[in-house]
């Protein structure tokens, strides 16, 4: 167990996220079962194993998107599944598909989440060297480009936990070497990361967990 | 929930066709039952009002299936799942986006549909509140249809099963306001009870409409 980095002085729990004893079915298959885990402020964690393995299942269990077959998933000792919408909130996820809007432009598909959660559009397209693209419908750009994108939305506002499914895919290295600021950003301030992987992230010190 | 609305808003903008497919729908619709009625205006005038609500409200079923599949495609849902808005207000404001962007459309288009039907002009304006309050419920229904059917195969057709039922009632007293006004009658007590339909679906469709998203 890493030691936590994070502002978590007083009586604040040590473990933010746990997982305990999580199981998950999908279209009628066991993809993973007793499965547990600790996060605390400013740990990392990887998720790796083959394809199929069920890396995208768990992150979106972990986001409750979908329930658990079996197990409980603590947000600070309360079961996170009593509230999804609080659930939700406190967390950002990174999906295999971009969730950006072709006919919307770079920006304005920025500003719809800015308005939702805060935070500076234009800081958030600086971070991720997008800010000559903002003008362009999302359509004409590039599939490392619309990751890219997608990414911006972490660099919005702060959120705990950053659940990431293959977040570097598609990107060049000087755009994942990017992702090490923003982590570390991210990290620093107490925040936690759940990564599922194929490629080196640039995580340093983070656990793996294989499935 | 302002966000969701300007976010639909813009999107309508940048996509005109959906829009300009429902209103063209509806027009030739109502143009088409002229040629089957045949010549005799009075038994046309007699068939515009059911004849109105009925293509409107087919018109505007057609974008329903794409309100929520567009965005479980390119995984948009999941986002606006996990944004911090409860489904149910998620739902309300896809609703109420549907109903900017099809139903307003279709009510300014109603005169020129009622023209075609030889609806008598001063039951007009009888006619355009009765289909804003048609396609209103239909808003509403149609969103807890499309959350529900979502992800179903052969949704498209699952959808008109699931929601034209439910809008019989905005149907029967929506052309009963423009009959009632095409005949010299007040439509005040037929808009009422349509707009106490719309007072019950309000509520409830977002929350059924909620309760689908999340249960996918």
């Amino acid at each position: 167990m890493a030691m936590c980095q994070g502002p978590s002085g007083g009586g604040v729990a040590v473990h933010v996220l746990e997982a305990q004893r999580l199981a998950c079915w999908r279209a009628e298959r066991l993809v993973f079962a007793d499965l547990s885990f600790t996060l605390g402020p400013g740990e990392a964690l990887l998720l790796t194993g083959a394809n199929g393995a069920g890396k995208s299942s768990l992150l979106r269990l972990l986001a409750g998107l979908i329930p658990a077959a079996e197990g409980r998933l603590l947000w600070q000792g309360e079961d996170a599944a009593s509230d999804r919408v609080a659930h939700g909130a406190r967390l950002r996820y990174l999906g295999h598909q971009d969730a950006v809007k072709p006919a919307l432009t770079a920006r304005e598909n920025l500003a719809f989440f800015a308005r939702l959660w805060g935070g500076e559009v234009e800081a958030a397209l600086a971070a991720l060297d997008l800010s000559s693209l903002a003008d362009l419908p999302a359509r004409v750009l590039s599939s490392g480009q619309k990751r890219r994108l997608a990414l911006a939305r972490l660099a919005l506002a702060p959120a705990p936990l950053w659940l990431l499914d293959e977040p570097s895919v598609g990107l060049d290295a000087a755009s994942v070497e990017r992702l090490g600021p923003l982590f570390a950003a991210h990290r620093a301030a107490g925040g936690m990361v759940v990564a599922a992987t194929h490629l080196p992230l640039p995580l340093p010190g983070a656990r793996e967990l294989r499935l | 929930m302002r966000a969701l609305l300007l976010r639909e808003l813009r999107l309508a903008l940048r996509h005109p066709a959906e829009t300009l497919s429902a209103v063209l729908f509806f027009v030739l619709v109502a143009a088409l039952f002229p040629f089957g009625v045949g010549p005799s205006p009075e038994l046309l005038a007699r068939l515009a009002p059911g004849a109105l609500l009925a293509a409107a409200l087919l018109a505007a079923l057609l974008p329903l299936d794409r309100l929520f599949g567009a965005e479980a495609e390119d995984g948009s849902l999941d986002q606006l799942l996990l944004s911090g808005l409860h489904p149910a207000t998620l739902a309300a404001g896809k609703a109420l986006g549907h109903w900017l962007t099809t139903g307003v459309p279709l009510v300014l288009a109603t005169p020129a549909a009622a023209a075609l039907l030889n609806l008598p002009t001063e039951a007009w304006p009888a006619a355009m509140l009765a289909l804003a309050l048609a396609s209103a419920i239909l808003s509403l229904f149609g969103a807890a249809g499309a959350a529900l059917t979502l992800g179903a195969r052969r949704g498209g057709v699952l959808l008109p099963l699931l929601v034209l039922p439910l809008s019989i009632p905005a149907v029967i007293f929506g052309a009963a306001a423009i009959e009632a006004a095409a005949s010299g009658l007040a439509p005040r007590p037929y808009l009422l009870l349509e707009a106490a339909l719309l007072a019950l679906a309000a509520p409830l469709a977002p929350l059924a409409a909620g309760a689908a998203l999340r249960g996918e």
